[in-house]
Order: C-alpha cells, then sequence, then structure tokens
C-alpha cells in the first residue's frame, strides 16, 4: 500500500503547513546531519542524557551504531577507524561518566592529532550548572585535550555546529572536537539544514606553503653533503607518502621515520635506517647527529625523538616542513620554517627539484652512504636467536613473516611497542595504529576493533602484552558481537616491561610494582568470550602457532605467547643523552 | 621581557577560559588580563599583559592564535604604542594628610572621586609605571584599597587590530 502520509504531503501547498512538516527533533537532525557528512558508523554506548539520539538512532539503518563495553573504547575504536582510513572517527557517549571515560581516548587522539568527533550528552540545559545527575562539565574537562569543543544551546543552532566540527576536526592539523547536547535540545524541533560548506572567520588553516621558501630548502638540500630525511605522522595525516617516496629516491637521501611517521616511506627500501629516538636504530640517531641538514617533514621534534635538544643534531642546517606553524621552532631552532599542507610543500619541493639545474653531490653522498652503512652492520637490533625461551622480537619477526608484512597492526603501549615498531617493516601508511604521544595502554584492542570495521577483509593483529590488554579486555565481547575476527598478540612476560626494564637501568633492579600476579587464564578467558585461545611457550611453535592462528579468517583468536621475562628493549637512549650517545645491548 | 598581547575573539562563553586554560596548562604568565565586547558585539577584545623569551613570546603567540575562537591577535611591542591602565585608589584623608593627599593626586593629575570625612578616592589613569609610582608616594598604612583595571592598548598612527 502507498504511503499516504507521503501522497499528501506532496499535494500539500500551503507553505507555513509544509515548514512545520520538515522540522526535526534535535536528535533526529543529529542523525541526519552525520548521515550528510558522509558518516556510516559510530561508536558509543547509551545513557539517559542521550536516550533521544538513541531513540532516533534506532529508527534509521543509514548510520550503523558500534556497541563498545566502555566509552573509552569507543573513542579508541573510532581514532584506530580514523587512522587506518585517514577518515574522521565519529563517537556518541553520555553525560556524566560516559564523557570521563570517553577523556583518555579524545586525549590520545589529540596527543596524535587525530580527526575524532565526540558527542557527549549533556543534562537538560535547565539543569546545567545545578550538580543534576550525571552532570559533568564535558566542554571545561575536554577543553585542553580538544581542537575545539562546542555546547549546543539552541537546536537551531545544532546542524551547524555539527558542520563546524567535523570541519574543524579535519583540516589544518587534525584533532579531535567535542560537541556537548544538552537532552532538551535533542528533543526539541528545528528546521533542518546541513550547510555543505562552512567558513569561519576565526579559523583558516593554511593552504600552501610559502612558495621561495619552498625554493630555498631545495636549494639547502641540494647543497647537504651528510643529509638526512626525518618525516613524522603528519606524511600519514596528509596522505602524502607517494610524494615522500618519490622525493626521497630522487635524491637517494637516506630517511628515517618517527614512531607515528612508520610506513609514510617503505620499510624494506634500501634508504630507509628504520625509526629514530629513544629506541630508534643506531643507524638512523647516528645519522641524525652527524647530518648537515635536516629535512624535518610532518614531524614535531618530541622529545622521545630528539632526546636532550642540546646535544640534537649540532652540526645540522634544519629544515621543517610543518601544517602548525607552532610547531615550528618550539623545541629545535629551525632555519628554514615552511608552514602549510605536507602534500601541497612535497608537490611543489619534487616541481623544484626537477627543473633545478642542481643535482645532489654524489661523491659526498657516497662518502655519507659509507658511513651509513658502516653503523648498519652494527646490526643494533640483533637479538638471541638460540635461546630456549620465547623471545618476543622472534614473535614480530615472524608476524611480519606469516602475514607477508600486509596486516594492520594495531599496538599498546610499552616493550612489546617498540618491538612491533621495529620489527613489523611497515611497506605502506595508515597500518602502524599506535598510541604514540599520549602513550595510553588499553589502546590496541579497542583501535583494532576500529581497524577492522573500516577494513573487513583485511588481517588485523594487535600487538600487546599482558599489562596493556587487561586495561581494555572487555572489548572482547564486543569483537564477539560484531564476530571481528582480530588476532591479538600477547607478548606475556608477567612484567610491565618497560617499567621493569627503566627500574633495572635506573633504580638498581628495585622491581616496584611492575610485576604481574594473578593473571588469568588468557585461553580460557578468550575461550568464555566464544573466541579462540592459545597459549605458546615453546620458540618452535611461534611459526606453527600464529600460521594456524592467521588461517581462521573468521575467528578472533587469542595468542598468549609466554616469552622472556628478561628481555629489553635495545638500543636505548637514556633520558638527558645525547642521539648519539645508546645503549646498545 | 615584558609583552602587551591584544586578541579579537569571538564573543563566545568559554571564550576567557580557553586563553586561561592556555596559559595555566603551559605555564606561561599572565600578569593582567582585561576582557570586553567591543564595538562590534560578536567580537571581545582582550588584552595580556605577560612575559617571557623572544622564544617563549613568539610560543605564546602561535597557540593563542590556534584557538578556534581566536579571530586575530596583535603584539603591542611589534611597533609604537600607548598603554593605559585605570586605578581606584581609597586612602585615609583625615587632619594634615587630607591637604597632602590632594596634592598627591594633582601632581599625577589623579581626579578623587569619592570624599567622605575620612577617606579620599582618587581615579588615576596611565601606564602600570605611573600607577606604581602613584601608590608609592601614599604612605603605606594610609592606603584602605587598590583597584587596578589591568593593562589595556593600542597601536599608534595607522596599525589597528580590526577585522
Amino acid at each position: 500500500m502507498p504511503d499516504i502520509r507521503a501522497f499528501f504531503w506532496f499535494f500539500d501547498f500551503a507553505g507555513t503547513r509544509e515548514t512545520k512538516q520538515v522540522e526535526l527533533t534535535g536528535a533526529e537532525i543529529f542523525v541526519r546531519s552525520l548521515v550528510e557528512q558522509g558518516i556510516e558508523r559510530v561508536f558509543g554506548y547509551p545513557g539517559g542524557a542521550v536516550l533521544p539520539i538513541y531513540d532516533a538512532l534506532f529508527q534509521q539503518d543509514e548510520l550503523q551504531h558500534v556497541l563498545v563495553r566502555h566509552e573509552q573504547a569507543a573513542t579508541h575504536a573510532a581514532d584506530g577507524y580514523a587512522r587506518s582510513t585517514g577518515r574522521p572517527g565519529v563517537v556518541l557517549v553520555t553525560s556524566g561518566p560516559g564523557a570521563t571515560n570517553a577523556v583518555t581516548g579524545i586525549a590520545t587522539a589529540y596527543m596524535d592529532s587525530i580527526p575524532l568527533v565526540v558527542f557527549t550528552g549533556q543534562v537538560p540545559t535547565a539543569l546545567i550548572g545545578n550538580d543534576a545527575f550525571q552532570e559533568v562539565d564535558s566542554v571545561g574537562i575536554t577543553r585542553p585535550c580538544v581542537k575545539h569543543n562546542f555546547l549546543v544551546k539552541d537546536v537551531n543552532d545544532l546542524a551547524v555546529t555539527i558542520r563546524k566540527a567535523f570541519y574543524v576536526a579535519m583540516t589544518g592539523r587534525p584533532g579531535p572536537v567535542v560537541v556537548d547536547i544538552p537532552k532538551d535540545v535533542a528533543t526539541a524541533r528545528a528546521e533542518f539544514h546541513y550547510p555543505k560548506r562552512i567558513s569561519m572567520r576565526s579559523y583558516n588553516p593554511v593552504t600552501r606553503g610559502h612558495p621561495r621558501q619552498i625554493k630555498k630548502a631545495v636549494d639547502l638540500m641540494l647543497s647537504a653533503k651528510r643529509p638526512m630525511l626525518y618525516t613524522g605522522g603528519g606524511v600519514i595525516l596528509a596522505n602524502a607518502s607517494s610524494q615522500l617516496t618519490e622525493m626521497t629516491k630522487l635524491l637517494g637521501y637516506p630517511i628515517t621515520n618517527t614512531l607515528m611517521g612508520l610506513g609514510a616511506f617503505p620499510a624494506t627500501h634500501r634508504q630507509n635506517l628504520g625509526m629514530l629516538g629513544m629506541h630508534g636504530t643506531y643507524e638512523a640517531n647516528m645519522g641524525m647527529h652527524n647530518c648537515d641538514v635536516l629535512i624535518a617533514i610532518g614531524a614535531r621534534f618530541d622529545d622521545r625523538v630528539t632526546g636532550n635538544v642540546d646535544k640534537f643534531c649540532p652540526t645540522a642546517t634544519v629544515i621543517h616542513v610543518d601544517i602548525d606553524p607552532a610547531s615550528i621552532s618550539k623545541n629545535v631552532k629551525v632555519d628554514v620554517p615552511i608552514v602549510g599542507p605536507v602534500d601541497q610543500v612535497l608537490k611543489e619541493m619534487l616541481k623544484v627539484l626537477k627543473e633545478s639545474k642542481k643535482k645532489p653531490d654524489a661523491d659526498a653522498q657516497k662518502a655519507w652512504w659509507k658511513q651509513i652503512e658502516e653503523w648498519r652492520d652494527m646490526d643494533c637490533l640483533k637479538y638471541d636467536h638460540d635461546s630456549d625461551l620465547i623471545k618476543p622480537q622472534f614473535v614480530l619477526e615472524k608476524l611480519y613473516e606469516v602475514t607477508k608484512g600486509k596486516a594492520f597492526v594495531t599496538s599498546d603501549v610499552g616493550q612489546h611497542q617498540m618491538w612491533a615498531a621495529q620489527f613489523y617493516k611497515f611497506d605502506k601508511p595508515n597500518r602502524w595504529i599506535n598510541s604514540g604521544g599520549l602513550g595510553t595502554m588499553g589502546f590496541g584492542l579497542p583501535a583494532a576493533m576500529g581497524v577492522q570495521f573500516a577494513h573487513p577483509k583485511e588481517t588485523v593483529a594487535c600487538v600487546t602484552g599482558e599489562g596493556s590488554i587487561q586495561m581494555c579486555i572487555q572489548e572482547l565481547s564486543t569483537c564477539r558481537q560484531y564476530g571481528l575476527p582480530l588476532k591479538i598478540i600477547n607478548l606475556n612476560n608477567g612484567y610491565l616491561g618497560m617499567v621493569r626494564q627503566w627500574q633495572q637501568f635506573f633504580y638498581d633492579g628495585r622491581y616496584a610494582m611492575s610485576y604481574m600476579e594473578s593473571l588469568p587464564d588468557f585461553v580460557k578467558l578468550a575461550e568464555s568470550y566464544g573466541h579462540v585461545g592459545m597459549q605458546i611457550t615453546r620458540p618452535e611453535d611461534v611459526e606453527p602457532a600464529l600460521k594456524e592462528a592467521f588461517k581462521m579468517k573468521d575467528r578472533l583468536v587469542f595468542m598468549d605467547f609466554l616469552t622472556d621475562k628478561s628481555e629489553n628493549v635495545y638500543p636505548m637512549i637514556p633520558a638527558g643523552a645525547g642521539q648519539n650517545e645508546m645503549i646498545l645491548v | 621581557m615584558r609583552h602587551i598581547i591584544s586578541i579579537l575573539m569571538e564573543n563566545e562563553a568559554g571564550a576567557l577560559s580557553r586563553v586561561a586554560g592556555l596559559f595555566s596548562a603551559r605555564g606561561y604568565n599572565i600578569e593582567s588580563l582585561t576582557v570586553a565586547a567591543t564595538e562590534d558585539e560578536s567580537l571581545s577584545r582582550m588584552t595580556l599583559v605577560t612575559r617571557g623569551t623572544d622564544e617563549v613570546i613568539e610560543q605564546i603567540t602561535k597557540q593563542l592564535n590556534k584557538l578556534i575562537d581566536v579571530v586575530k591577535l596583535m603584539d603591542m611591542h611589534e611597533g609604537p604604542h600607548i598603554e593605559r591602565e585605570m586605578m581606584l585608589i581609597k586612602v585615609r584623608a583625615a587632619g594634615p594628610a587630607r591637604e597632602e593627599v590632594k596634592r598627591l593626586a594633582d601632581i599625577f593629575r589623579g581626579r578623587i572621586i569619592d570624599v567622605s570625612d575620612t577617606t579620599y578616592t582618587i581615579e588615576v589613569t596611565g601606564t602600570s609605571e605611573k600607577l606604581d609610582a602613584f601608590v608609592g608616594a601614599i604612605i603605606r598604612t594610609d592606603i584602605i584599597e587598590v583597584v587596578r583595571s589591568g593593562v589595556t592598548g593600542i597601536a599608534r598612527g595607522e596599525r589597528a587590530l580590526h577585522l
């Protein structure tokens, strides 16, 4: 039977009545706005203040809602989704504890410049400030860890605020944006209009690097005797890895990637010296320390990269390309700053490079590479291959082989994270998903869920430890509900390994609270959620177990590897030391 | 070095706390801060006085510019400018001191805006140093109350902070 209401609506020419008919509730405006924005999925958890929005979600099928088990996981899942796709992640949580639980995930995204839009429910406007049930000043609490936030007090502002939130989150240096929606705003009615374009007089991100600075930088690059490319997460966020790869190959210069920048230039390429910084390779750190021209692109000279800034790159002239002017000369004085989007600046650099008559100094390059190869021959990532115990590095090498380097890999935070960064060779961007800036334990599993939702056919592995995994282990339930076939690589050494390593090195082996007692039986735990659990205790079982697990395409497999308790991450730059002062095994 | 930074911001709820929060989160100090709407009601103008090395001041202006609500800002010290602060000071004015306080106020071009049997309230306007000097000139024990507006400033000539 045809829809009679639609029939009448079609013939209803009474202007005023027609306007009334297209009025929607705030909750409906929320849903329509996200659909207009091209959002297909929201990660969230319901509660009192967002009941009207959940009711609207229930009555439509364009927008999928993923129910997590804790709001922190909602933000991490949306974050993993964003990092692996370049599209914004969307979160919906309730007021009060819903919002505060989300804060860790928001701060995680903020530190790594990940575009998220987080909607928090709020108590009705009339109750704001009254210490109402489940009331918290969400805008106040999140202010230091968002790019921007909004409290929507009038339903007429809702659609345009949502549009602004996505605009701010995705442009310039990306970041999380919080939109706080009081319950009465979600139930009030207004006409719906979602603006296609938006401009804000107070927010105009740079769209081009300065051409003269770019020319100056290229000229300096071509005059270098001992050049070094140092690139970070900004290259991946700007989707500029193809330009970076082309330029690096054209120059023939050595390149090192930060923890956030892995995959922007193929790890298996000869010019790539691996990761730099506190647990970076010997060749990358020595290359940094001895270079004469440092070409920093989309990297922010983080303290884990520079070590002691007074000893950082003592002989280098520094070029720095970044979208954020505040990143330039913040920690390290820059000689040739270029503020602009990395992709545009690299395109322009390539053009100038190709047109330039000047070529890199071949003799100087030969000598520089000879030196670099000597450093590389130190084989700084070597470890004991004959041990009777499972070496964590061995597990990661095998993981790389078994997945043929094609998996999306998320990680938690600690030793396993560093080993994954060192041993899994990422040839493509957006494949390595970890919390670099904030260092959030508990990130790995929910982030992997987000990645798997975005890439249902791809292999997604979560490299974790028995400490980190327990911070968001409840998400095994979400994985069950949505049939996410993640592969969890639990490097279980019974210690908070990175804490233990520091206690061994710097606190005379007083292992305060770094030993993990009363661990669950992870195999049974996984099984109780309906997943497959495995425990691997011998080196010779590592590869067969991984092969078996990755063959199970439609099951989540939790692999509990009991690894050598005493293994440490090397090389290591101790706090206060320069990049040339590494501890090597 | 001391800097006066003027900021044009969207006149939105919470704009002030974004600036104050930035300063506390990043460990910058604020010596004074004033804020009020401008002739355009959608804009607030904030004037803040801070101290720091050139590098710190550069970071402060960059970080302020990053705030989404900040439309435009100006470091007054990049060119000639005028700064003013207003002070209301209530002083004990009884007996022989009464004449002395009046004379001092005249010297500083202050105006007595309230009078009682035992007190004068004086309005003084000028640079912060001038106000400091006036406070210093009055016998400490005679000062009952001091209120200062915080510094405001404006650039000289054609240079201006406007949209």
